[in-house]
Order: C-alpha cells, then sequence, then structure tokens
C-alpha cells in the first residue's frame, strides 16, 4: 500500500502551518519525518491519517483521494499510534488490542473466535501476551506502546502512522520498539525526534522545517552537518559508524567546542 | 498474586529475549525455555479465563436480573399493608390477557388496588427511572470522557426543574390536565438542552470541553431561577412542594407514567448496545476513536439526543434523582471493567436494583411520612462511592494492580 502527499497547506487562522508540502512513501517502506519542534510533523501525519483536512493539495492512498474513500475502508488499511493520552478509565490489555477490530465491524456484528485469535496472535507479536489480562493504565511506558503497536496489527493495516512512538521511553525501550516496528513488514510513516534512531531504522528520511520539507533522501544523503546547521540550528560531526554502516551523529554543544582544542593543544 | 508472578515471569521473558539476540550469553537460552513453557501454559488459561470472562458476563446478568425480580417482589410486599410474595404475583399475572383467566382470585379488592394500582407502577417506575439515569451515566460518562459527570450535567434537571417550579408554584399548562407538570418538566428540559447544545458548538462540530462548561454554566443560571421562583412562592406549601419535586419522588407513579420512559429506556438500552465499540473507543480518546473508523461528530451529536431523551422523560416523571447517574457506570466498572458491552447492560440492571431499594427506603423510613429519594440516594450513595474510591483499584485511573 503506497501513500502519496501532493502539496498540501494547512493554515490555522492567518497562520500558515504546513506550506507545499509533497511526500512519497512505497509499499513497505520505512520513512521517517524528523524536524524541530513546532516544524509541522504532527500535522503533516494527521494529514495523513484523515483528522486534518489539508486546504490545498490531496493525500492519496494507493490512487485513490482519502477524503473520498469511506473512513471505514481507510482504517482497515491503515493504523496510528499517536501520543499517548492520558487515560481516566481502565480497559485490560485485551480489549485495547480488540478495539483494533472496530474498522472491520459493523454496527450488528459481534467479536467471533477469528477476532480474538487475531487479538492473541498480536500480543504474541509484541511478546505481551502474558499480559492480556492486566490491566491498561498500569502498563509502563514502553509496554504501553507495544500494546498500541499490537491493536495496530488487530487493525490488519498494511501501513502504520507513528507519531514520535519514542517519547517518554528510556533507551533499550526505544531500540526494542523500533527492532519491532521494523519487523512488521508493513510500509511505516513515522516522525522521530532522535536523529541516530531515524538514521539506524529509516529507508527513507523527510526532513521537515518551517512547515516545508528542507530535504529528503536516504539517511546518508539526509545526514550532513550544514543541513543540520541549517534545520535544527547545532553543529554535528556525521561519521559512519563501523558496526552498523549507518550515519551517526555526534551533536557539538557550545562546551565541547570550547573544550576540544584545548585538549588537541594539549 | 498471580499477576504479580506473571509480570516478573512476563519481563524476564523480555530480558532474556534481548540478551538472546545480542547472543552474548547462552545460559540464558536455558533459562529462557522453561519461562517460554509457562508463556505457553498461561496462554492456554487466559483462553480458559476469557470463556470463563464470556460466561460470567452472562452469570453476572442472570444474577442482577433475578435480583430485580426479588427486588420488585419484596419492594411490593413492603408497606403498612402486609402482602403475601404469591398475591403480589398472582395479581400480576391476573392483569396479563390469556394467562390471567386462569388465576382464581382469592384476595380482596382493597389488597389488589394497592397492589396494583399503587404499589406495581410506583416499584416498576423506581426500576425503569434507576435503569435509564445509569446508562445516561455510563454514556455522558464516555462522551466527555470525565469520570465526574452525571446525567444532568447538560443541564436537563436545572430545566425542567424551571418548569415544573413555575408550574407547580403558579400554576400553568391546565389544558393537559394531570400531565401538566411531566409535560412541562419535559419541555423544560429539552430548551435548556438545545441551549447548552448550541453554546457548545464551534464551527459546527461539538466540543467535549465546551458541552461540560456550557453545561455547568446553563445549569447554574437555570438553578439560581429555580431558586428564586421557589422562595418567591406565594403559600408555603407550594413552596414545599416545589422542593419536594426538585429532590425526587416516585409518589406519584402511575401506570400512565410508566409507559414512555419504559420504551425509552429500552430502545435507548437495545440502541446503545449496538454502539458499544464505539463507546468503547471513545473512551479512548477522540483522535483514537476517528483512527478506528468511527465518525465521532456524528456520534456524539446521536449520544446527546439518546442521553436527552432517556433523562428528560425521566425528569418529567420523576423529578431530579441525583448520585445514582453518577454512581452506578463506576461501581459497574469496578466490577466488570470498562468493556461497554458489559458495562451498559450491569449498569441498567444495577442502577434499577439500587433505585427500586432506596424507593422502599423512602417509604418506609419516615413512615407513614415520605422522604424524598433522592436523598436517600445520595446519603447512602456518597458513602459508598468514598469507600470505592479509596480502594485503590477503581476505573478510574491510577490504581495501581
Amino acid at each position: 500500500m503506497s501513500v502519496q502527499v501532493e502539496s498540501v497547506c494547512f493554515q490555522i487562522g492567518q497562520t500558515s502551518i504546513i506550506q507545499d508540502v509533497s511526500i512519497r512513501v512505497a509499499a513497505k517502506q520505512f520513512v521517517g519525518i524528523v524536524g524541530p519542534n513546532g516544524s509541522g510533523k504532527s500535522t503533516l501525519l494527521k494529514m495523513i491519517y484523515r483528522i486534518l483536512q489539508p486546504d490545498m493539495g490531496r493525500v492519496i492512498f494507493d490512487n485513490q483521494d482519502v477524503f473520498q474513500l469511506p473512513v471505514r475502508t481507510i482504517f482497515q488499511k491503515m493504523a496510528v499510534v499517536s501520543q499517548e493520552a492520558v487515560q481516566d478509565f481502565d480497559f485490560s490489555v485485551q480489549e485495547v488490542v480488540l478495539m483494533g477490530r472496530t474498522p472491520h465491524k459493523r454496527m450488528f456484528q459481534s467479536d467471533t473466535d477469528e477476532d480474538h485469535f487475531i487479538v492473541e496472535q498480536a500480543l504474541s507479536r509484541v511478546d505481551m501476551g502474558v499480559y492480556k489480562d492486566r490491566s491498561f493504565t498500569s502498563l509502563s511506558g514502553g509496554e504501553k506502546q507495544r500494546v498500541l503497536i499490537a491493536r495496530a496489527l488487530a487493525q490488519q493495516a498494511e501501513i502504520i502512522v507513528l507519531d514520535e512512538p519514542t517519547n517518554h521511553l528510556d533507551i533499550r525501550h526505544q531500540l526494542q520498539l523500533m527492532d519491532l516496528v521494523k519487523t512488521l513488514k508493513v510500509t511505516v510513516i513515522s516522525a522521530l525526534h532522535d536523529l541516530n534512531l531515524a538514521s539506524t531504522y529509516c529507508d527513507y528520511l523527510y526532513v521537515m522545517n518551517k512547515g516545508q520539507i528542507a530535504c529528503a533522501g536516504t539517511p546518508v544523503e539526509v545526514m550532513k552537518p550544514e543541513i543540520l546547521r541549517e534545520v535544527f540550528g547545532v553543529e554535528t560531526e556525521i561519521i559512519t559508524h563501523p558496526v552498523t554502516k549507518k550515519p551517526h551523529i555526534t551533536f557539538l554543544s557550545h562546551c565541547s567546542l570550547k573544550l576540544a582544542p584545548a585538549v588537541g593543544g594539549g | 498474586m498471580y499477576a504479580k508472578h506473571l509480570k516478573r515471569a512476563g519481563s524476564l521473558l523480555l530480558y532474556d529475549n534481548s540478551s538472546c539476540m545480542r547472543g552474548s550469553c547462552k545460559l540464558s537460552d536455558l533459562v529462557t525455555n522453561p519461562l517460554q513453557k509457562k508463556t505457553v501454559q498461561s496462554e492456554s488459561q487466559a483462553r480458559l479465563t476469557q470463556r470463563e470472562g464470556k460466561l460470567s458476563l452472562r452469570t453476572i446478568i442472570m444474577l442482577l436480573s433475578s435480583l430485580c425480580v426479588v427486588s420488585i417482589t419484596l419492594a411490593v410486599m413492603l408497606g403498612p399493608v402486609k402482602i403475601e410474595p404469591f398475591t403480589v404475583w398472582k395479581i400480576a399475572l391476573s392483569h396479563i390477557p390469556y394467562i390471567g383467566d386462569f388465576i382464581e382470585p382469592d384476595w380482596s379488592k382493597s389488597q389488589e388496588n394497592i397492589i396494583w394500582t399503587i404499589r406495581f407502577p410506583r416499584v416498576l417506575l423506581g426500576a425503569v427511572a434507576g435503569a435509564g439515569l445509569a446508562l445516561a451515566g455510563a454514556v455522558i460518562q464516555a462522551l466527555l470522557r470525565n469520570p465526574l459527570a452525571d446525567p444532568y450535567i447538560l443541564g436537563v434537571s436545572s430545566g425542567a426543574s424551571v418548569a415544573a417550579t413555575t408550574i407547580i408554584i403558579f400554576g400553568g399548562f391546565q389544558i393537559f390536565g394531570q400531565y401538566a407538570l411531566s409535560i412541562g418538566a419535559f419541555l423544560g428540559a429539552i430548551v435548556s438542552i438545545v441551549i447548552v447544545y448550541i453554546l457548545a458548538q464551534v464551527s459546527g462540530r461539538i466540543n467535549s470541553s465546551r458541552l461540560l462548561l456550557s453545561g455547568v454554566a446553563v445549569s447554574m443560571v437555570l438553578s439560581s431561577i429555580t431558586n428564586y421562583i421557589v422562595l418567591s412562592a406565594p403559600k408555603e406549601q407550594g413552596m414545599r412542594d416545589a422542593m419536594f419535586w426538585m429532590m425526587g419522588s416516585f409518589s406519584g407513579g402511575k401506570w400512565e407514567h410508566l409507559m414512555i420512559p419504559a420504551i425509552v429506556v429500552a430502545a435507548g438500552l437495545t440502541f446503545l448496545l449496538f454502539q458499544y465499540r464505539a463507546l468503547n473507543a471513545l473512551l479512548m480518546g477522540e483522535e483514537t476513536a476517528k483512527t478506528l473508523g468511527i465518525n465521532t461528530d456524528s456520534l456524539r451529536k446521536i449520544l446527546i439526543i439518546v442521553i436527552s431523551l432517556l433523562t428528560g422523560v425521566i425528569v418529567a416523571v420523576c423529578g431530579s434523582i441525583g448520585f445514582i447517574g453518577l454512581m452506578i457506570p463506576h461501581i459497574s466498572r469496578f466490577l466488570i471493567g470498562s468493556d461497554h458491552r458489559r458495562v451498559l447492560p450491569v449498569s441498567a440492571l444495577l442502577g434499577a436494583l439500587l433505585m427500586i431499594w432506596a424507593d422502599v427506603g423512602a417509604r418506609l423510613v419516615l413512615a407513614p411520612q415520605e422522604v424524598p429519594v433522592g436523598i436517600i440516594t445520595s446519603i447512602c450513595g456518597g458513602p459508598f462511592f468514598i469507600w470505592l474510591l479509596r480502594r485503590g483499584n477503581n476505573s478510574l485511573g491510577g490504581g495501581n494492580k
């Protein structure tokens, strides 16, 4: 399943949030969207998953405009894992994952054995099978994200949209989650904060700045000190990591820059 | 205990997997194997508990339904004139066409009068009102994603109160005869809901927090108007009557009053049960619901109409009875979790059950005088609710199991 965003624009009042953004995601591709805070990553994703309607331009799934497709049809194919919401009511892990079956159900249909089987499969794929009767709010941040991924799997989506999925996770759970997503064999569009994670896991990257695509390409093409300086306003040193063979970014803070000549000179 | 054990097994499993992936330790493979077996076992166990879970919903509903029948019988029996349980049902059945022909009347005319025209409609009205308010409460809490929301938050009761107190104290609507109060109250409820609904709209869409806030604001304004009307009552008796109405009572319950609420509650429950997936998704958040393919804008409008109808017809007949709509959904979630497939029927039955007994209390506590049933529900409900909250693991997040 492929996704195409064709020169979309989005405004709130007089403020332009997104200007003329186009992206193209091929089936089974892992595409990352990086950029500083307020660069429009989440807004772009919201237009892709149809929460926001672009003022201009179109979002196209397999040659069809999303706003012309029935809502249920779209979400039978696309699952969204957005940033975690505050939860006042508690569901069991199994109930949360079972919600992934919602777009496949008509009003009068009840849950079948097949649905329960799909849910069980999804849970075991994210290694959360033993947690099925636990309450969702009692889980840690990483476990919650895994359950939400399981929900996306139960949705039997061909494309998963992730909005900064590794936020609030410690490093081990960040890697675990990204590993998990990478093994799913579905199309992935993900907004990411961490440039090293983006460069390690993504096949293709879009760098956003001030509501526009600053540049796009493979991690090797995009992760360049001059690009990162312009977009993020930071000094970096980028090496090809000897083990991963991916660009690895080291951020040079003002302190370390001041220290560097002293170390070199001494 | 069991859950804790599972959690430990689960987290150990994760640790082991990750170390296996790095291939750093062979010992961990040995550790993983028995644990993995345990996972398989616990999965099959989980499948069993799931089946038990289905069974238990049925069991709970059967249990609550039979408790309701028993409670209705007892509630009809209790009162200044004592009546045998068999007589209660014989009289009831004798009024059903065909079946009634086979029952030989062995009761007095006055017994029949007390049972059939006074106590039965009253008790059933209590059950219907309890079920309806509990349902409306469960839905409004899902709609607003606020555990403190109750069915009156949309201004239903305050609107009805303005109309009802005006009619009680100053008269009016005489053309409707004995239904003047009910019809007036219903119209008042509808008017206030329409105001709240218009205020809550932002460019054609209903916004949850605006709905909550405009509900509170409209309720405040209308209650002050009600208070002013009550205070300016020309006669002491009118003031008392109005106060009594506002705190809710089933004392005027007649068969004619029962019909509309019963139909609305039954239809409401049926409709809502078909919406259980949407309600569950809504509880997870607006955006989540949308990304699960639910049209939240139209769903929200439909739910507001359903809640308004449910509470409107009940308030019109029995006044505003507090606490049931707030409390019962929480008790239900505490018993059976947040899944609306379970919450809706269990809330309806629990609401009916509690209201039947609250009304028995209202009749008997100060007999022969009557206490407004709203006072009973609040006095008994409040402490119970506090106890429930203090127990820790409740449906409101933050319970650490």
